[in-house]
């Protein structure tokens, strides 16, 4: 590591660092937007609103739960779609990318259909648990956890594709078992992956906003999660909406450039 | 799930449509005085059913012009007016809403053009048997009301206090459809919306009314944008909205006249 990184582009044509420029622009122009927007006078006021307090707290807790709930259920999904070898695979992967590309508004009706008090598997969660998900903080990180953990599955499962078989048969012939090569080897292997996707999830999680409001309505303490908080914001007071979206803004930023320079390698 | 498409499409109808203004597609009166071009209106959810219909009738009257419609929020709509959407007419569903676009001086003097109610939003049958504003604040009775920040939310508040009827609605819908289609699948018992939504809404749901006395009639205005890229257009639809034959329309469609 030399101490002074001189700025280069080696490599890259002239016109696609042209163009690679131009897309940087994309995204920073609304940013400036906001930024130009932004009534920083009256920035602190805005955060101490206990309401807008409350919707960044839930914002935390729903985001790190619907990754947890992610990696959980995920990582085993990511295995089995990167390692198995059954008839409809690829109707499964194509499955678990479904959230990607459905309207989250059209998920969160999707979720009302099979998990709401009334829904295809909700009606028994209902009568057999009294469980009701819909309206709860739960019902919140089910909506986030459905729109975030293709991104998991994704990314995860081209790690384990990535990960060398041979380690993992050498482990196995050295009289290893199975589960002490998946800890020992196989996650080793995969845990930048596994970090990357987390990561993305996590994100996607926190500007979850339709199926959230479709599934789990919109109360604060409860479901009132970030976005919908600043989205009825912007019906009242345009500016709280501008000053928490930066915060939004700001926290994810700051997590996602930490994590990439500790996860995945150089920054 | 009609409601959700409308509410996406009405996000993306300014943009598409100020690229057809842009074009060659412009407005323009032609020389024998009949209107063409592109006519974009922002209205409030609530006016979904009755101006999709009233839409149809302009356009066959008119059949140059190619009617557009973004339903939402009006305090949405009317952000977006202000902040320079190119949209020709505005109709929100109150006053002070409307008098914050007019304040800005983004739309033309708004004129009143029809009256809706509330009323008590159950699913067909009524099967928790709610048969006044006091049976909402029945423990164990899932309600869901619209948010504050939004007309039908302001107006279910205030009908609530004076009917000294304390509510804990468990979601705060950020728009009307949003309480509608929440009683439709059967996740709220009841939600409170105006009296033209459980119109709309058919089959499933059904309405309970609220008494006069504790009601509230939200008067709905409409008004020209300033900006209008098509004024003629523009000012013709106000004047069919607000013409007998648009007033049997929305009467149809349970709006009572202005």
């Amino acid at each position: 590591m030399t101490a002074r990184v001189r700025a280069t582009t080696a490599g890259v044509p002239v016109a696609a660092v042209a163009v690679a420029a131009l897309g940087a622009l994309f995204f920073l122009v609304p940013l400036a937007g906001l930024v130009w927007r932004a009534p920083w006078s009256g920035l602190l006021d805005e955060l101490g609103d206990p309401d807008v307090r409350e919707a960044l707290r839930l914002s935390l807790v729903c985001s790190l739960g619907a990754t947890a709930l992610s990696l959980v259920v995920g990582v085993p999904l990511a295995w089995v779609l990167a390692r198995g070898r059954f008839p409809g695979r690829r109707l499964l992967r194509a499955l678990t990318t479904l959230p990607m590309v459905l309207p989250p508004v059209v998920g969160g009706v999707a979720l009302l259909l099979a998990f709401g008090r009334r829904g295809l598997a909700g009606q028994w969660l209902d009568q057999w648990f009294g469980v009701r998900l819909p309206f709860t903080t739960a019902g919140a990180i089910l909506a986030e956890t459905f729109v975030a953990m293709p991104f998991l599955v994704l990314t995860a499962e081209a790690g384990f594709r990535s990960a060398d078989e041979r380690l993992e048969e050498a482990a196995r012939t050295l009289g290893a078992r199975p589960w002490t090569v998946f800890r020992r080897v196989t996650l080793p292997l995969v845990t930048p992956s596994l970090a990357a996707g987390a990561v993305l999830a996590w994100a996607r999680a926190l500007g979850e906003f339709g199926a959230t409001i479709t599934f789990a309505g919109n109360f604060p303490g409860e479901t009132q999660t970030t976005p919908l908080k600043v989205y009825l914001l912007l019906e009242s007071r345009p500016d709280a909406a501008i000053v928490l979206s930066l915060v939004l803004l700001a926290v994810s930023l700051a997590v996602l450039v930490g994590l990439r320079s500790r996860w995945l390698g150089s920054a | 799930m009609v409601s959700f498409r409308r509410r996406l499409a009405g996000v993306f109808v300014a943009a598409l449509v100020a690229t057809a203004c842009g074009g060659s597609d412009g407005p323009a009166q032609r020389p024998d005085g009949a209107l063409s071009g592109s006519l974009t209106v922002l209205a409030a959810s609530s006016l979904t059913e009755a101006f999709d219909e009233i839409g149809r009738r302009f356009e066959a009257a008119n059949r140059d012009v190619d009617v557009t419609f973004g339903y939402d929020a009006s305090s949405t709509l009317a952000q977006q007016v202000v902040n320079g959407a190119p949209a020709d007419v505005l109709a929100t569903a109150d006053e002070v809403t409307m008098q914050e676009a007019a304040a800005g001086g983004a739309v033309d003097a708004p004129a009143l053009f029809t009256r809706n109610r509330l009323a008590i939003l159950v699913r067909a049958g009524n099967p928790e048997n709610v048969g006044r504003l006091a049976d909402l604040a029945r423990p164990g009775l899932v309600v869901v009301l619209c948010a504050e920040q939004v007309p039908c939310g302001r107006f279910s508040f205030t009908v609530l206090e004076r009917a000294g009827v304390r509510v804990r609605p468990m979601s705060l819908e950020p728009n009307v459809k949003g309480v509608v289609s929440k009683v439709m699948l059967g996740e709220a018992d009841a939600g409170i919306a105006y009296a033209t939504d459980a119109l709309d809404a058919g089959q499933a749901v059904e309405a309970v009314v609220i008494p006069d006395a504790q009601n509230v009639v939200a008067a709905y205005p409409i008004a020209v944008v300033r900006s209008a890229p098509n004024r003629a257009a523009a000012t013709a639809l106000v004047d069919y909205v607000r013409s007998p034959a648009g007033q049997a329309v929305l009467e149809s469609f349970g709006f009572q006249p202005a």
